[in-house]
């Protein structure tokens, strides 16, 4: 099998791992701000305490995968979404520091706020960068070409807006399995209005995306991706009612899994609708590739090692699995 | 200013912010490796309470250095995007690395480490620890590495304006890795003792929680012994590898402007070097001392700056002040730790107030001698990105130098924000002082255990009563 393809398949795979995991991450912080009082706030981040640096390294992972095996892509998108990505780092660093200063001092209000704006900073220029990505990138002799503010446009402030809603889906979602009682009863009727939220901006996107950038449009209704571009939105509006459905039944842990087949609809969609291209719509996987030697000594890494990081991320998973106590959250 | 220079300034900027953090963790880590260890074997309740006191510490540095540190990732991309294109066939894949190697493995175990103990056994928590603090050390070894190729590149060839692999093997075990692998590491271990020692210091001479902080000092003490030494000779050794692999770099921080043809080369203890006449102001010399150091014999000859062009020279008064400063401290360092050593031995340490007050000024100056390391490191390297292969102003993004300073100022707001209330919460958590009363959980409980005993107990039996 041809090693560039195989190498966008497992970066595609590191980036939807982070997308969902961060994006519980993130979505918890979202809803920090609905929290009711400080018992509440300690359980929302004690469900995630243990595990957000884990969700956060894919970022990490995924930046020097792309770095290493499309060295292209990851040089001409940093130089081209250069303000959204300082913004994004920005807003991570406030998230992350958060954890550590909101539970070492005595005055919390403004950690709370770090933790919350922090989280709201990242969820929207990571959505900016998506909508630059989605509105082309100048390219010239594979090095970015283009100004400062190439990605700012209505439709990257709309996909920076969608994103909001889809991380709080994902999170209210992750906190019926973590927690109970009056913060879980108010996840339900979260997930419920982010799931609406959610379909109206994929709703919107599907429409729109075509129109703004008319290369999508070639590619969903040529051969042979007319055959099965379809399938996205039906699989997610099947998604979208099953959990819709699993909600009303009052089922803790199914919601977060239809949660994650709306993201992958969406994401799957994105994808395909762009292949061949690492950059639309000039720069081929073949163009943005590092050399096979690269690609190869990686791949015995990818191979090797992350089967074991996954064993024990997952074995950390299952040391803090059931719902969250108050352990979590001083140490 | 200009996008090169402003790019310069904020990858230093954010790169000594980060710094600060993981050398002491990766420090840290081998003290509380040390403390949980102890605590297994000889089952004394004391050092439970050092490693929960100890571990809150670890903790602010370990969240701070992980978000800094990804700021300097996407840097390569955002800021020096020609130079990551350029090299990424080589240079990339060790980052990549180490994303899968020590950050997945610090990620998964820190979790165990600092909210596992009512969920995991002894063991398992201490093979948490040690997993952390094997995941710091892989993390040293992919950067140290990276950060070598572009010191002493090897292993690649050139093909137009893309670099490409030749070999792996030698482009990871690059000229200098391994002597500023281990320069590093050792400078991480040194500035995580004599920070424990100084704070433990501090709380000895206001007389607060004796035995605990007595522990906590002789066991940092002793760290601090096996390392100083061990530094000095780590860095002559690593003096020797820039001679040979980087004669500029090596002639610029010796501020030696001429090759001595006949006769030793002296060592410039202190000077003003003037780069426009190539030469030193109030200059204060060692005869025959450079030659001695960096070519083991008495007269041994030793290339000096003007034997390079002006434009493939690095600037001379910083890299000259900082290296000098650097190694002023590790020799302070030695004494003060041989001096509190010998005190120890016989057993007046903790009498000596005197020697109290010198570990407690001590306790910074581990993290200023890794800064001017890598300042000496970073700015001797100049003006190449990829030494004698790329030059830094031919490495840096195709964006204008208005975003950059935008960016710049940014960084520098958010980094002195975090930087102010990081220092606040560990001084914060340091006046709290350890805590001596909250039960042991049961799983952490061993048979026999040796409760504390004397002055910690009868604070803790009187602190129970009210």
């Amino acid at each position: 099998m041809d090693l560039v393809v195989l190498w966008a398949g497992l970066v595609a795979l590191v980036m939807i791992l982070y997308v969902v995991l961060d994006g519980i991450t993130l979505g918890v912080g979202l809803l920090f701000a609905t929290a009711q009082d400080e018992p509440e706030k300690d359980v929302l981040m004690g469900s995630i305490a243990p595990v957000w640096d884990a969700n956060q390294t894919w970022l990490v992972f995924g930046g020097g995968a792309i770095f290493a095996s499309f060295p292209v892509v990851y040089g001409v998108l940093s130089s081209a979404l250069y303000i959204p990505l300082v913004a994004f780092l920005a807003g991570l660093i406030f998230r992350g520091v958060a954890f550590e200063f909101r539970a070492s001092g005595k005055k919390k209000a403004p950690w709370d706020k770090a933790f919350f704006l922090g989280s709201l900073l990242a969820v929207f220029s990571q959505g900016l960068t998506l909508g630059g990505i989605l509105s082309g990138i100048s390219v010239k002799d594979l090095h970015f070409s283009g100004g400062p503010f190439d990605w700012l446009n209505p439709f990257s402030l709309m996909v920076g807006v969608a994103l909001i809603p889809g991380y709080v889906l994902l999170a209210s979602c992750y906190l019926l399995i973590k927690t109970s009682g009056a913060v879980q009863q108010r996840a339900f009727t979260q997930a419920r209005k982010a799931a609406w939220g959610v379909i109206f901006f994929m709703g919107v996107v599907t429409v729109w995306t075509p129109i703004h950038y008319p290369l999508v449009m070639t590619n969903w209704f040529s051969v042979p991706r007319i055959y099965y571009v379809w399938a996205f939105p039906v699989f997610g509006l099947a998604c979208f009612l099953a959990l819709l459905g699993s909600l009303k039944a009052g089922k803790e842990k199914a919601p977060l899994a239809w949660a994650v087949g709306i993201f992958l609809s969406g994401y799957l969609g994105l994808a395909t609708s762009f292949y061949p291209f690492a950059i639309p719509p000039t720069v081929t996987l073949w163009e943005a590739a590092s050399q096979r030697e690269t690609l190869s000594f990686l791949l015995w890494g990818a191979v090797i090692v992350l089967p074991v990081v996954v064993a024990y991320l997952v074995y950390s998973y299952a040391v803090f699995r059931g719902k969250v106590g108050r352990e979590f959250y001083a140490h | 200013m200009d996008t090169v220079l402003l790019s310069r300034w904020q990858f230093a900027l954010t790169t000594l912010f980060h710094i600060t953090f993981p050398t002491l963790t990766m420090g840290l880590a081998v003290y509380l490796i040390l403390v949980e260890l102890l605590w297994l074997v000889r089952k004394e309740e004391l050092y439970f309470r050092l490693y929960r006191f100890w571990v809150k510490i670890f903790a602010i540095h370990f969240a701070v250095g992980v978000v800094s540190g990804i700021v300097l990732e996407f840097e390569f991309g955002t800021n020096f995007s020609r130079f990551s294109q350029a090299v990424a066939n080589v240079f990339a894949p060790l980052m990549a690395y180490e994303g899968m190697t020590a950050f997945f493995l610090e990620a998964g175990f820190l979790g165990i480490m600092l909210f596992g103990w009512n969920r995991v056994p002894r063991g398992v928590h201490f093979a948490a620890t040690c997993l952390v603090g094997l995941g710091a050390t892989f993390s040293a070894f992919w950067i140290m590495s990276a950060n070598s190729w572009m010191q002493t590149p090897a292993g690649h060839t050139l093909d137009g304006g893309v670099i490409r692999v030749a070999d792996f093997q030698e482009a990871i075990f690059n000229p200098s890795f391994l002597s500023r692998l281990f320069h590093m590491l050792a400078a991480s271990y040194q500035t995580a003792a004599f920070a424990v020692a100084g704070i433990s210091a501090f709380f000895l001479l206001r007389e607060e929680h004796v035995p605990f902080f007595r522990r906590s000092l002789a066991l940092a003490l002793g760290m601090a012994l096996v390392l100083s030494p061990l530094q000095v000779f780590l860095g002559d050794h690593n003096g020797l590898v820039v001679a040979r692999h980087q004669p500029a770099k090596l002639a610029a921080l010796e501020a030696h402007w001429e090759t001595n043809t006949s006769g030793g080369a002296g060592f410039v203890v202190f000077g003003i070097p003037d780069e426009t006449e190539e030469r030193n102001h109030w200059e204060l010399l060692v005869p025959n001392m450079l030659s001695l150091l960096i070519t083991r014999s008495w007269e041994g000859q030793v290339t000096g700056l003007k034997e390079f062009p002006r434009e493939d020279r690095p600037p001379v008064t910083p890299v000259f002040f900082s290296f000098r400063l650097m190694v002023g401290i590790g020799f302070l360092l030695l004494a003060v730790a041989l001096g509190a050593g010998v005190l120890w031995w016989r057993g007046r340490l903790y009498q000596s107030r005197a020697m109290l007050k010198m570990l407690v000024a001590a306790q910074p100056l581990g993290f200023l001698a890794t800064y001017l390391g890598w300042i000496t490191s970073e700015v001797g390297r100049q003006p190449w990105i990829v030494y004698g292969v790329m030059r830094t102003s031919e490495g840096v993004s195709p964006i204008t130098a208005g975003t950059v300073l935008w960016s710049l100022c940014v960084l520098v707001g958010v980094c002195g924000v975090i930087g102010a209330s990081y220092f606040w919460y560990v001084i914060r958590t340091l006046r709290a002082g350890p805590d001596m009363r909250s039960p042991i959980p049961p799983l952490q409980r061993p048979a026999g255990m040796r409760p504390l005993a004397g002055a910690e107990s009868q604070e803790r039996t009187g602190q129970a009563l009210v």
